[in-house]
């Protein structure tokens, strides 16, 4: 392959790997801004979204006779019901401790990741699962680029629910509220806010999309694993990180980023795909480093 | 006022009980007589219990140590670290290295784990202790699968497989092989790191520490300087780890980097936090309810991490302080 091959298909496959971590990313960042709860269960969040969006798709496929069809009401029904359940989990384990110092808020959703984690390693005993969606993978070529109907498929899907986040949090009411309860969470209150309506809201909306990218990548990938919450909530957070957290657009756009970084490293001497997390990893601690507030951040005057 | 407002997270008084139990340790001669009971029946137990007891007592001893190192991160200093076990591995790895490729004694490789992990501690610890307490959070967390991937992925750890034929300890020709000396190892070890808490949390920098933990900023204004004092604090933590981290190498004479996942590290913050942050007996308490509740609870096997976060989820919903914390505990951050 020619360096423009590698270079065309590594810039599509970093894309579509980029608005998964973009799509995880948007919850993590809406959490982290809005009640400045760094969510460590929402990488399980997606690996349950995977699984539930596996079961409906199992359910509901034979019923339509497409398997885009199919795929798109299992889409929807997983991202409502996962939604509801990041909604529970928030009422259950967060709510109470809205109050409460730092460090217990964040043992309780680390508490919250082990019980989904384990839960499901019990469930699926460890094995991995087959993501059967009946589609062809027939393959054809744009120029250089080799491409499958799914891929672009997958691709335009991610890229659209990031741009309807935008809209939703940029021209509604409850996106208006979410980004003033993310400056004040007191004054909002006092100006007639639900805030923690909003924060329910806050945590469908973050735990539905999780769940989309999660069966994207099903789709993508073909098997889906307990374990496959893990590092891309790690990633997720990453890509939240560099964008500037907190901040939606940053997130889409440091998942991207990220996506297009790993993509690119495997292709370096020495770092390969073996060396990809790694990477990625001392690029978030290089992050941290030179520019805490990512990209699209500010410089917070104020100290917590 | 006869309807003052309960809030579970305001500054609580204790339990009758535990107060009294409180007071009871306030003398002196008790608290030392008891203090020779314990340590001379732990003396004594080897020569009387089973293999299995030893096992699971000297396996309690590397988690007391180890919990205690991590206490001075999180309980001392109030940094949260999620990637305690890569400190461990550092340790492991360093004495396993050294003498099962290079044949270097034991006993000499024990500094070159300690600096490791002082080395260790200053890469992560230096540039990311500047940060909210959070973004910590998540480094160390990524610091400890960079630590795993690489473990796994290098030639001279073994890879995936693992690191096998460490050598056996030497004192004085006399070959360290049988679990009653790795009971006796890891009890020294257990008694060292107790007296190092204490005089820690005793010392000027203790009381820097516990000083930053309730607010920084005024702890800052007074003079100390938080950066510093917190590194300090993850050094020692890390020294901690490492060194109980030589120790189990030396025992197990193979590891692997399954034996430093996530889940370990997630494992002694739940020691520590169940017993209670900063509280020396409480992380012991901990340490010994994380040891020897599975062992006992053999029967549920793989439900046990699920009871166990349940717990740990009631606990920070119900008493965030621990079960055993420390008097003075007052939360005030937010």
């Amino acid at each position: 392959m020619s360096f423009w091959e590698i270079f065309a298909q590594q810039l599509f496959n970093g894309l579509l790997i980029g608005s998964f971590y973009g799509l995880v990313a948007i919850g993590y960042s809406m959490v982290y801004g809005i009640i400045k709860l760094l969510n460590f269960a929402h990488g399980d969040i997606y690996m349950f979204g995977a699984f539930t969006g596996m079961v409906a798709l199992g359910l509901l496929s034979p019923a339509f006779g497409n398997a885009w069809l199919g795929i798109i009401a299992a889409l929807l029904i997983t991202m409502v019901f996962v939604g509801l359940f990041g909604v529970t989990i928030q009422r259950v384990a967060y709510r109470p401790m809205l109050k409460a110092p730092r460090l217990s808020i964040l043992i309780t959703a680390l508490a919250v990741s082990m019980i989904i984690y384990n839960s499901m390693l019990l469930i699926t005993q460890g094995q991995a699962r087959p993501f059967r969606t009946g589609l062809t993978h027939e393959s054809f070529f744009i120029g250089p680029l080799r491409l499958t109907e799914t891929r672009i498929v997958l691709l335009v899907a991610a890229l659209a629910l990031m741009f309807l986040m935008h809209m939703f949090i940029t021209r509604t009411m409850y996106g208006k509220a979410m980004r003033a309860i993310a400056l004040d969470r007191d004054t909002c209150q006092l100006m007639g806010i639900n805030v923690y309506k909003i924060i329910a809201i806050t945590f469908f909306v973050g735990s539905s999309l999780a769940a989309a990218a999660g069966i994207m990548a099903g789709v993508y990938y073909g098997t889906i694993h307990f374990f496959m919450g893990f590092l891309i909530g790690l990633k997720a957070f990453t890509a939240a990180v560099i964008g500037g957290i907190g901040i939606i657009p940053g997130a889409m756009l440091g998942g991207l980023l990220l996506g297009l970084l790993e993509a690119f490293a495997t292709q370096i001497p020495f770092v390969g795909t073996v060396w990809k997390d790694v990477f990625s990893f001392v690029f978030l601690i290089l992050f941290l480093i030179f520019k805490p507030t990512g990209i699209l951040g500010r410089v917070e005057s104020e100290r917590m | 006022m006869a309807e003052m407002k309960k809030s579970s997270h305001s500054p609580k008084k204790y339990p009758a009980v535990i107060d009294q139990i409180y007071n009871l340790f306030d003398n002196n001669v008790l608290r030392y007589f008891t203090f020779f009971i314990i340590i001379s029946f732990l003396i004594i137990l080897p020569q009387t219990s089973s293999r299995f007891t030893q096992e699971v007592m000297s396996n309690l001893f590397f988690y007391i140590t180890v919990c205690l190192g991590l206490n001075i991160i999180v309980g001392f200093a109030g940094l949260l670290h999620l990637g305690y076990a890569a400190f461990i591995a550092v340790g492991a790895y360093t004495t396993g290295i050294l003498s099962a490729v290079y044949g270097i004694n034991f006993w000499a490789t024990l500094p070159v784990s300690i600096l490791a992990a002082i080395i260790a501690g200053l890469a992560i610890g230096a540039p990311t202790l500047r940060l909210r307490g959070d973004y910590l959070a998540i480094v160390t967390l990524g610091f400890g699968e960079i630590v795993r991937l690489t473990v796994r992925n290098i030639g001279i750890t073994g890879g995936a497989i693992g690191l096998i034929g460490i050598e056996r300890p030497v004192i004085f020709g006399y070959v360290l092989n049988q679990i009653t000396h790795f009971y006796y190892m890891f009890f020294i070890l257990a008694i060292l790191a107790i007296f190092t808490s204490y005089r820690l949390h005793n010392s000027r920098m203790g009381r820097a520490w516990e000083y930053i933990r309730e607010d920084e900023d005024a702890a800052s204004a007074m003079g100390i300087n938080v950066v510093s004092a917190r590194l300090y604090a993850f050094i020692i933590g890390s020294a901690f780890g490492a060194l109980a981290g030589s120790l189990y190498s030396a025992k197990m004479t193979a590891i692997s980097p399954e034996s430093f996942m996530f889940l370990h590290s997630v494992m002694f913050l739940l020691a520590v936090v169940l017993g209670g942050m900063g509280k020396i007996p409480g992380v012991i308490l901990g340490a010994a309810i994380v040891t020897i509740f599975p062992e006992i609870s053999r029967d549920i096997g793989q439900y046990r991490l699920i009871i166990f976060a349940f717990v740990l989820l009631l606990l920070m919903l119900y008493r965030p302080q621990g079960i055993w914390p420390d008097r003075q505990y007052i939360s005030t951050k937010k």
